[in-house]
């Protein structure tokens, strides 16, 4: 089997070479046939990969510790939901993952565009089998998967425990979607420059692709806050970690790009603007993807034993240096066709919530390479933390946000005090209510909290009465009922609604940042049953200690756990029940008779109540030293008496628990950020679906085609 | 306005405004960075009151004592080890042998770890993990 993983994946970059030598001659040379090839080489390129996925998802599940990816990356423990997301928990899975997304969309988007922009797709064809190329190059010299063990070991390694969580089963593929999706833009962008072809048809095109790729690695994003909120016993969602970070800069980058090829479409306007997003989108995305591998930040994620740092960098340095001599070599083919006609219009607010996307990501850059920076400068590694990008993104969020509500209702070209007073008046009352409505209680004491909840409400105004308006003219029109209206004017133009329901998505997930981060509060406490603690005026009991062995609810694979109960009351009044636990995973058996089933990693099991105005989190740290003191005991007892051992070890602390350490944290409106979410995915979906006349028209080209070819030959 | 000449007014203004944003930025990320220092560079020279990020391994024998943490942080490669007392959360995958990231100051003979600053490397993630074939 690792044998023809490993053919497929040498036949796989035989593949790209042939396919970008096809797709270049037939460029150059005009001949089709050539083109297709080179199109067909990327078809080949997809079934030779998903064989190739396929054989390492197969060694995973049936956990033939043969492969070394396998023996360090999976274990017979590994519950059997695990295992299959397993695969891209080790660098060698998650490069062929990356891979076989790159060349299954790059399928797609070719197909899809199989008959038109024939000048465009060859160029477009051999850029994305230059991506395919580069990291089948990778997985066949520097990062194999399919490296085979002199000798198979009887137990792997494992999957780390904290990987054990439903949304790590999705956050991965979800990014590398959202990554690998965003080349797709990329490349068309390219070919566009590289057959001088820069009007908006490339973008028509692809546009779809670039708000598939936005819509995958927002979720992507969304699912790694919830997994960090969660699982990982410290009660954030977002850190400022590296690795967070580099998801986040081309998903600033996209966003903006998805707003400004509004103008292009619509104006013919910011054209070298344009494909200088899409092109850094593109290029930001491969850093992302560099940055987890390549140790050269310190982050929870990244290593320095890595080795692909040089290759990625030489590749990086590829891309943005041929970029921006593309963009220079045609910057008189990227002239705008018209002006701006005033800075009170819907054009300069799209250009201000571009500079405004774009300075975010220069921040989010700058911080997270400062560490180099610094380097560079002093001969100093130095890094700056989460106060210092506070203190530039939460002013640039809030203009993002008033400018979310200000774009859908300024008029294009130019703006009249008329129109403005008409389209302003609702939103900015919206506003003007919510902030005199907040003042009275303690949220006023925070001004940018207090901003950031008027400008939300701003954006609800806006959107709500363009919605209102909209369902009015169709009733007028068609005489629909409202629902039916509503629907109707969703359908009519799913872009614009589809866009509208997200910035009403964004506005409350930034609401519920807002507010839990501003008006959050935490208490650590060391307590022991029948003991009362104080949070944010609710009182908390510690009830009892539990002691389950073998008895894991979640699946996860833990030998035994160790919790707490907890009551939660405000004025006597009975308001939750949070079960906290720790989780310990079996060690190796070198940690004696009792250690090696609990000495391995362990996680915290989060008590989280969830509400629509408050959350209330827990996590909990039974005493190290006394089960250090009682695992060493127990070590002393011969090997068959381990499971008794243990048994006894969560019974004794389910009686008699020494004092365990607690974080309680008191969060609000942390649903709204998954609810906020939630929103932008559905407006996501809806921007996504085909319209039904794009369908209409597509069959209609289609059958137009066969006409003529048919009268053609007639 | 002659147009052209509104143009390149609105150019100066957003290329001003742009540079005195830019200057900020870098202004304060030199001046509210901490130093990033392996245990060998802090036993070298730290100043008592400044901020560094710690960066190396978990030495064997870390003590914890209801939310106090006392342990010793090592070079990479190398027997240098400084001694860090920590209190906040301590991260799931914190052990003997593990790479971290700490905020100190000093104090006294030893480091002083700023609250919910310790970060533990997720230890299976992207390791080069190479074995004989």
């Amino acid at each position: 089997m690792p044998v023809l993983g490993r053919a497929c994946l040498i036949l796989a970059l035989v593949a790209c070479a042939y396919g970008i030598g096809a797709s270049l001659y037939g460029a150059r040379t005009g001949r089709r046939e050539w083109a297709d090839s080179g199109r067909r080489a990327v078809y080949a390129l997809a079934g030779l990969l998903t064989v190739s996925f396929g054989v390492l998802e197969v060694a995973f599940l049936r956990s033939d510790f043969s492969f070394a990816t396998v023996a360090t990356h999976s274990s017979t423990t590994t519950p059997g939901f695990y295992k299959g997301a397993a695969v891209w928990s080790s660098q060698e899975g998650s490069l062929l993952l990356w891979a076989w997304l790159l060349a299954m969309w790059s399928s797609l988007v070719l197909f899809s565009t199989r008959r038109r922009m024939r000048a465009i797709t060859p160029y477009a064809t051999a850029m994305l089998l230059g991506f395919g190329a580069f990291f089948c190059g990778l997985l066949v010299f520097a990062a194999s998967p399919f490296h085979v063990l002199a000798s198979a070991p009887a137990e792997g390694n494992g999957l780390n425990p904290l990987l054990r969580h439903p949304s790590m089963m999705i956050h991965p593929p979800m990014l590398y979607s959202g990554y690998t999706l965003f080349t797709v833009p990329f490349a068309f962008a390219v070919g566009a420059l590289a057959a001088r072809r820069v009007d908006a048809e490339w973008i028509r095109s692809t546009r779809r692709f670039a708000l598939a790729a936005w819509f995958f690695l927002g979720i992507g994003i969304l699912l790694g806050a919830r997994w960090s909120y969660s699982e990982l016993g410290w009660g954030g969602y977002w850190a400022w970690d590296p690795v967070e970070n580099a998801s986040l800069m081309p998903w600033l980058t996209g966003t903006a790009f998805l707003h400004s090829v509004m103008i292009q479409e619509k104006r013919g306007m910011l054209k070298v603007w344009n494909v200088s997003l899409v092109l850094a989108t593109g290029v930001l995305a491969i850093l992302g993807t560099f940055l987890v591998r390549s140790g050269i930040l310190d982050s929870i994620h990244a290593f320095g034993a890595s080795t692909l740092g040089k290759p990625f960098v030489a590749f990086i340095a590829l891309l943005a240096a041929g970029s921006i001599a593309l963009v220079v070599s045609r910057r008189d083919l990227l002239r705008t066709e018209n002006r701006l006609d005033s800075l009170l219009s819907r054009e300069a607010m799209f250009l201000l919530n571009n500079l405004v996307l774009v300075g975010l990501c220069f921040v989010v850059l700058w911080g997270t390479f400062f560490p180099l920076i610094s380097e560079a400068v002093t001969g100093q590694k130095a890094s700056v933390g989460p106060p210092w990008f506070d203190r530039y993104t939460v002013p640039l969020a809030l203009m993002l946000v008033l400018l979310s509500g200000i774009g859908p209702v300024i008029a294009w070209r130019r703006a009249t005090a008329a129109n403005t007073r008409r389209n302003f008046l609702f939103p900015s009352a919206c506003a003007a209510l919510c902030a005199v409505a907040l003042l009275p209680v303690h949220v006023a004491q925070k001004p940018l909290a207090l901003c950031m909840f008027a400008f939300a409400a701003f954006v609800a105004g806006s959107i709500g009465q363009e919605l209102v308006r909209g369902v009015r003219a169709r009733r007028a029109m068609a005489s629909e009922s409202v629902p039916l209206a509503a629907v109707q004017l969703v359908r009519r133009n799913r872009r614009r609604w589809g866009g509208y329901t997200i910035h009403v998505g964004m506005a409350v997930l930034f609401v519920g940042v807002a507010a839990s981060s501003t008006f959050q509060h935490t208490r650590d406490a060391s307590l022991v049953p029948r003991q009362t603690v104080r949070v944010d005026g609710y009182d908390v009991r510690y009830v009892k200690a539990t002691g389950r062995v073998a008895d894991d609810p979640d699946g996860t694979g833990a030998f035994m756990t160790l919790g707490a109960v907890l009551d939660v009351s405000k004025g006597g009044r009975h308001v939750a029940t949070l079960r906290p636990a720790r989780n310990y995973y079996p060690g190796d058996p070198s940690q004696g008779t009792v250690g090696q089933y609990i000495m391995g990693d362990a996680t915290s099991e989060v008590g989280l109540k969830a509400g629509a105005t408050r959350d209330f989190w827990v996590a909990v740290q039974p005493d190290a030293g006394w089960l250090m003191k009682v695992v060493a005991k127990g070590n002393d007892l011969p090997p068959s008496a381990g499971g008794l051992a243990l048994a006894a070890i969560a019974q004794r602390y389910a009686e008699r628990p020494p004092p365990a350490d607690f974080r309680l944290i008191a969060s609000p409106l942390v649903t709204w950020i998954w609810l906020g979410g939630m929103i932008v995915a559905a407006g996501g979906l809806v921007a996504l679906w085909p319209a039904p006349d794009l369908a209409r028209r597509r069959v209609t080209a289609s059958l137009r085609a066969r006409v003529a070819q048919e009268l053609g030959r007639a | 306005m002659d147009p052209a000449r509104k143009r390149t007014i609105r150019l100066t203004v957003a290329l001003t405004a742009a540079v005195l944003l830019a200057g900020a930025l870098i202004y304060t990320s030199f001046s509210a960075s901490s130093p990033a220092k392996t245990p060998s560079q802090l036993m070298a020279g730290a100043e008592a009151g400044r901020s560094y990020q710690l960066t190396g391994k978990v030495a064997p024998g870390y003590v914890r004592r209801g939310n106090t943490l006392d342990f010793r942080v090592r070079d990479r490669s190398g027997r240098a080890a400084v001694p860090v007392r920590y209190t906040g959360t301590v991260p799931d995958p914190f052990r003997a042998g593990r790479e971290v990231i700490v905020t100190v100051r000093k104090q006294g003979a030893g480091f002083v770890g700023e609250r919910d600053s310790l970060v533990t490397k997720c230890p299976s993630k992207f390791t080069d993990s190479k074995r004989s074939t």
